[in-house]
């Protein structure tokens, strides 16, 4: 009893420890292929200096941003100004722990890892309200209290198309969802809930057409404004992780996970097909933030309460009842 | 917005995202259009000008000026300093002193047009800067033995 319980603990703190870093390694992959693809849309040829097609610039700005001064305005309440950077860090960087890379490669499998993933997720908020507010500045405030709106708002539609695919799985566990699609993927099942989670998800990772509050024109920088140096580079960080989480939930509820043509070492090899997924989908999100204009306030809310909602919750009764019915 | 135009208005908003997403895809395999600057460079127009430089005539291999000073006299700005001074048996003024002042030139071209023998042309110079405002005054004759 003792063992398995050391052994289990061994296994959280090396899951830990991988997770950091495959975030800060996602963070440097995202950043340039944000900026590569960025490039080719408007037909230039994006980072050429350093190294070979500018693959080591990420990680020369990750030492450039470590060596920058870390400045506090005055006024600023110090200890949430300096806390809120860690905790919009903690909230990405947990959920992973759930996320079934493959049928081995996961952290710990909760039964209720999905409860667990929209929990912590959502402490996010939080973070951004204290950084905003903390910062004493009318712009990261007002930055702030755009995002909450929007994050809570937006909430609402990704848990509902979310509960739709719950009704027909039966369970909240990752790997019990992905075991469930071993007939079919449920994004040919529940279209609709695909659609309006991933536009819910735009918003929730604060990405364009949704991304309000870092509205440079109006609002200079959002509720990140007042950071510089590492406090500024752990809100992208967050932003990247938080954009692999949601497109890992993507890939779990809707395109079968792990799924896919069997490999070798199929019980770790699987990651792959999973990565691959999912990075598709953070693909896709990096070309529609740069293919629409940024929607004002009030279109925002409009469509969220006025469409995603109403179409979520139709689609979750209609399932309820079929789920009854079948 | 009434409730008639809820569908259409998610038909016609629906339609045009994906449209849109149809003309990012088709830019991102074009080729691209923007020069790597400092290693390659494009060709300029003949058209462009740049500041004024002394013309070199190809008989006698110098300044083409006989030191009327209309150009100094066209100039709205006073950009010019034009001296020269009659040498022992000739006929002509020798060109000694050719000065522009290029930070006060607003690059009308009246110079240019009013010179009676083209001894002054638009260089396509378009790569200049400095650090101080002393290094616009350009000594024109002194720039015309170098690139000469």
């Amino acid at each position: 009893m003792e063992t398995a319980g050391n052994l289990i603990l061994l296994r959280m703190v090396i899951a830990v420890v991988l997770i950091v870093a495959f975030v800060f390694l996602n963070a440097l992959v995202m950043g340039y292929l944000e900026r590569k693809l960025s490039a080719r849309i408007q037909r230039r040829p994006g980072l050429m200096e350093v190294g070979p097609h500018g693959i080591l610039q990420l990680l020369i700005d990750g030492f450039k941003l470590i060596g920058k001064q870390l400045i506090i305005p005055k006024d600023a309440d110090r200890f949430l100004f300096r806390l809120a950077p860690l905790l919009s860090f903690v909230p990405v960087v947990l959920p992973l722990m759930v996320i079934p890379f493959s049928p081995k490669l996961q952290g710990r499998d909760f039964d209720i890892g999905l409860i667990f993933i929209l929990a912590i997720s959502s402490l996010n908020v939080m973070a951004i309200l204290m950084a905003g507010w903390s910062s004493n500045n009318k712009y990261s405030l007002f930055g702030a209290m755009r995002s909450v709106a929007q994050n809570i708002s937006y909430e609402i539609p990704m848990l509902l198309s979310l509960l739709a695919v719950i009704l027909m799985t039966n369970t909240f566990s990752m790997q019990g969802i992905v075991q469930a699609q071993n007939k079919i993927w449920f994004f040919l099942v529940q279209p609709i809930a695909f659609l309006i989670y991933i536009v819910a998800s735009f918003a929730e990772t604060n990405r364009a057409p949704f991304d309000l509050p870092e509205a440079e024109s109006e609002l200079t920088a959002g509720y990140h404004t007042e950071y510089s140096g590492m406090g500024f580079s752990l809100f992208m960080l967050a932003e990247y992780a938080n954009m692999f989480v949601v497109c890992s939930i993507a890939t779990t509820l809707f395109l079968g996970g792990w799924r896919g043509i069997p490999l070798p070492f199929g019980e770790y090899s699987n990651a792959i097909w999973f990565l691959i997924k999912a990075y598709g989908l953070m693909i896709f999100m990096i070309w529609v933030r740069w293919t629409y204009p940024r929607t004002r306030f009030d279109q925002l809310m409009n469509f969220c309460w006025k469409y995603l909602i109403p179409f979520a919750l139709v689609n979750l009764l209609v399932t309820a009842v079929l789920v009854k019915l079948l | 917005m009434r409730n008639s135009g809820y569908f259409k208005d998610l038909y016609v908003g629906g339609k045009s995202l994906i449209i849109g997403l149809g003309v990012t895809l088709k830019t991102c395999f074009l080729p691209q259009v923007t020069v790597h600057y400092p290693r390659e460079k494009l060709e300029i127009t003949p058209n462009y000008r740049g500041h004024v430089e002394l013309v070199k005539d190809p008989e006698t291999g110098e300044s083409r000026c006989i030191v009327c000073g209309m150009c100094a006299r066209a100039c709205p700005s006073g950009c010019f300093t034009v001296k020269g001074e009659k040498k022992e048996g000739e006929k002509k003024k020798t060109l000694t002193v050719f000065r522009l002042d290029f930070t006060k030139c607003s690059l009308c071209g009246t110079c240019v047009e009013t010179c009676p023998k083209g001894a002054i042309r638009y260089s396509m110079d378009y790569n200049i800067a400095g650090f101080t405002r002393e290094e616009f005054h350009y000594d024109l004759i002194k720039r015309l033995e170098e690139k000469g």
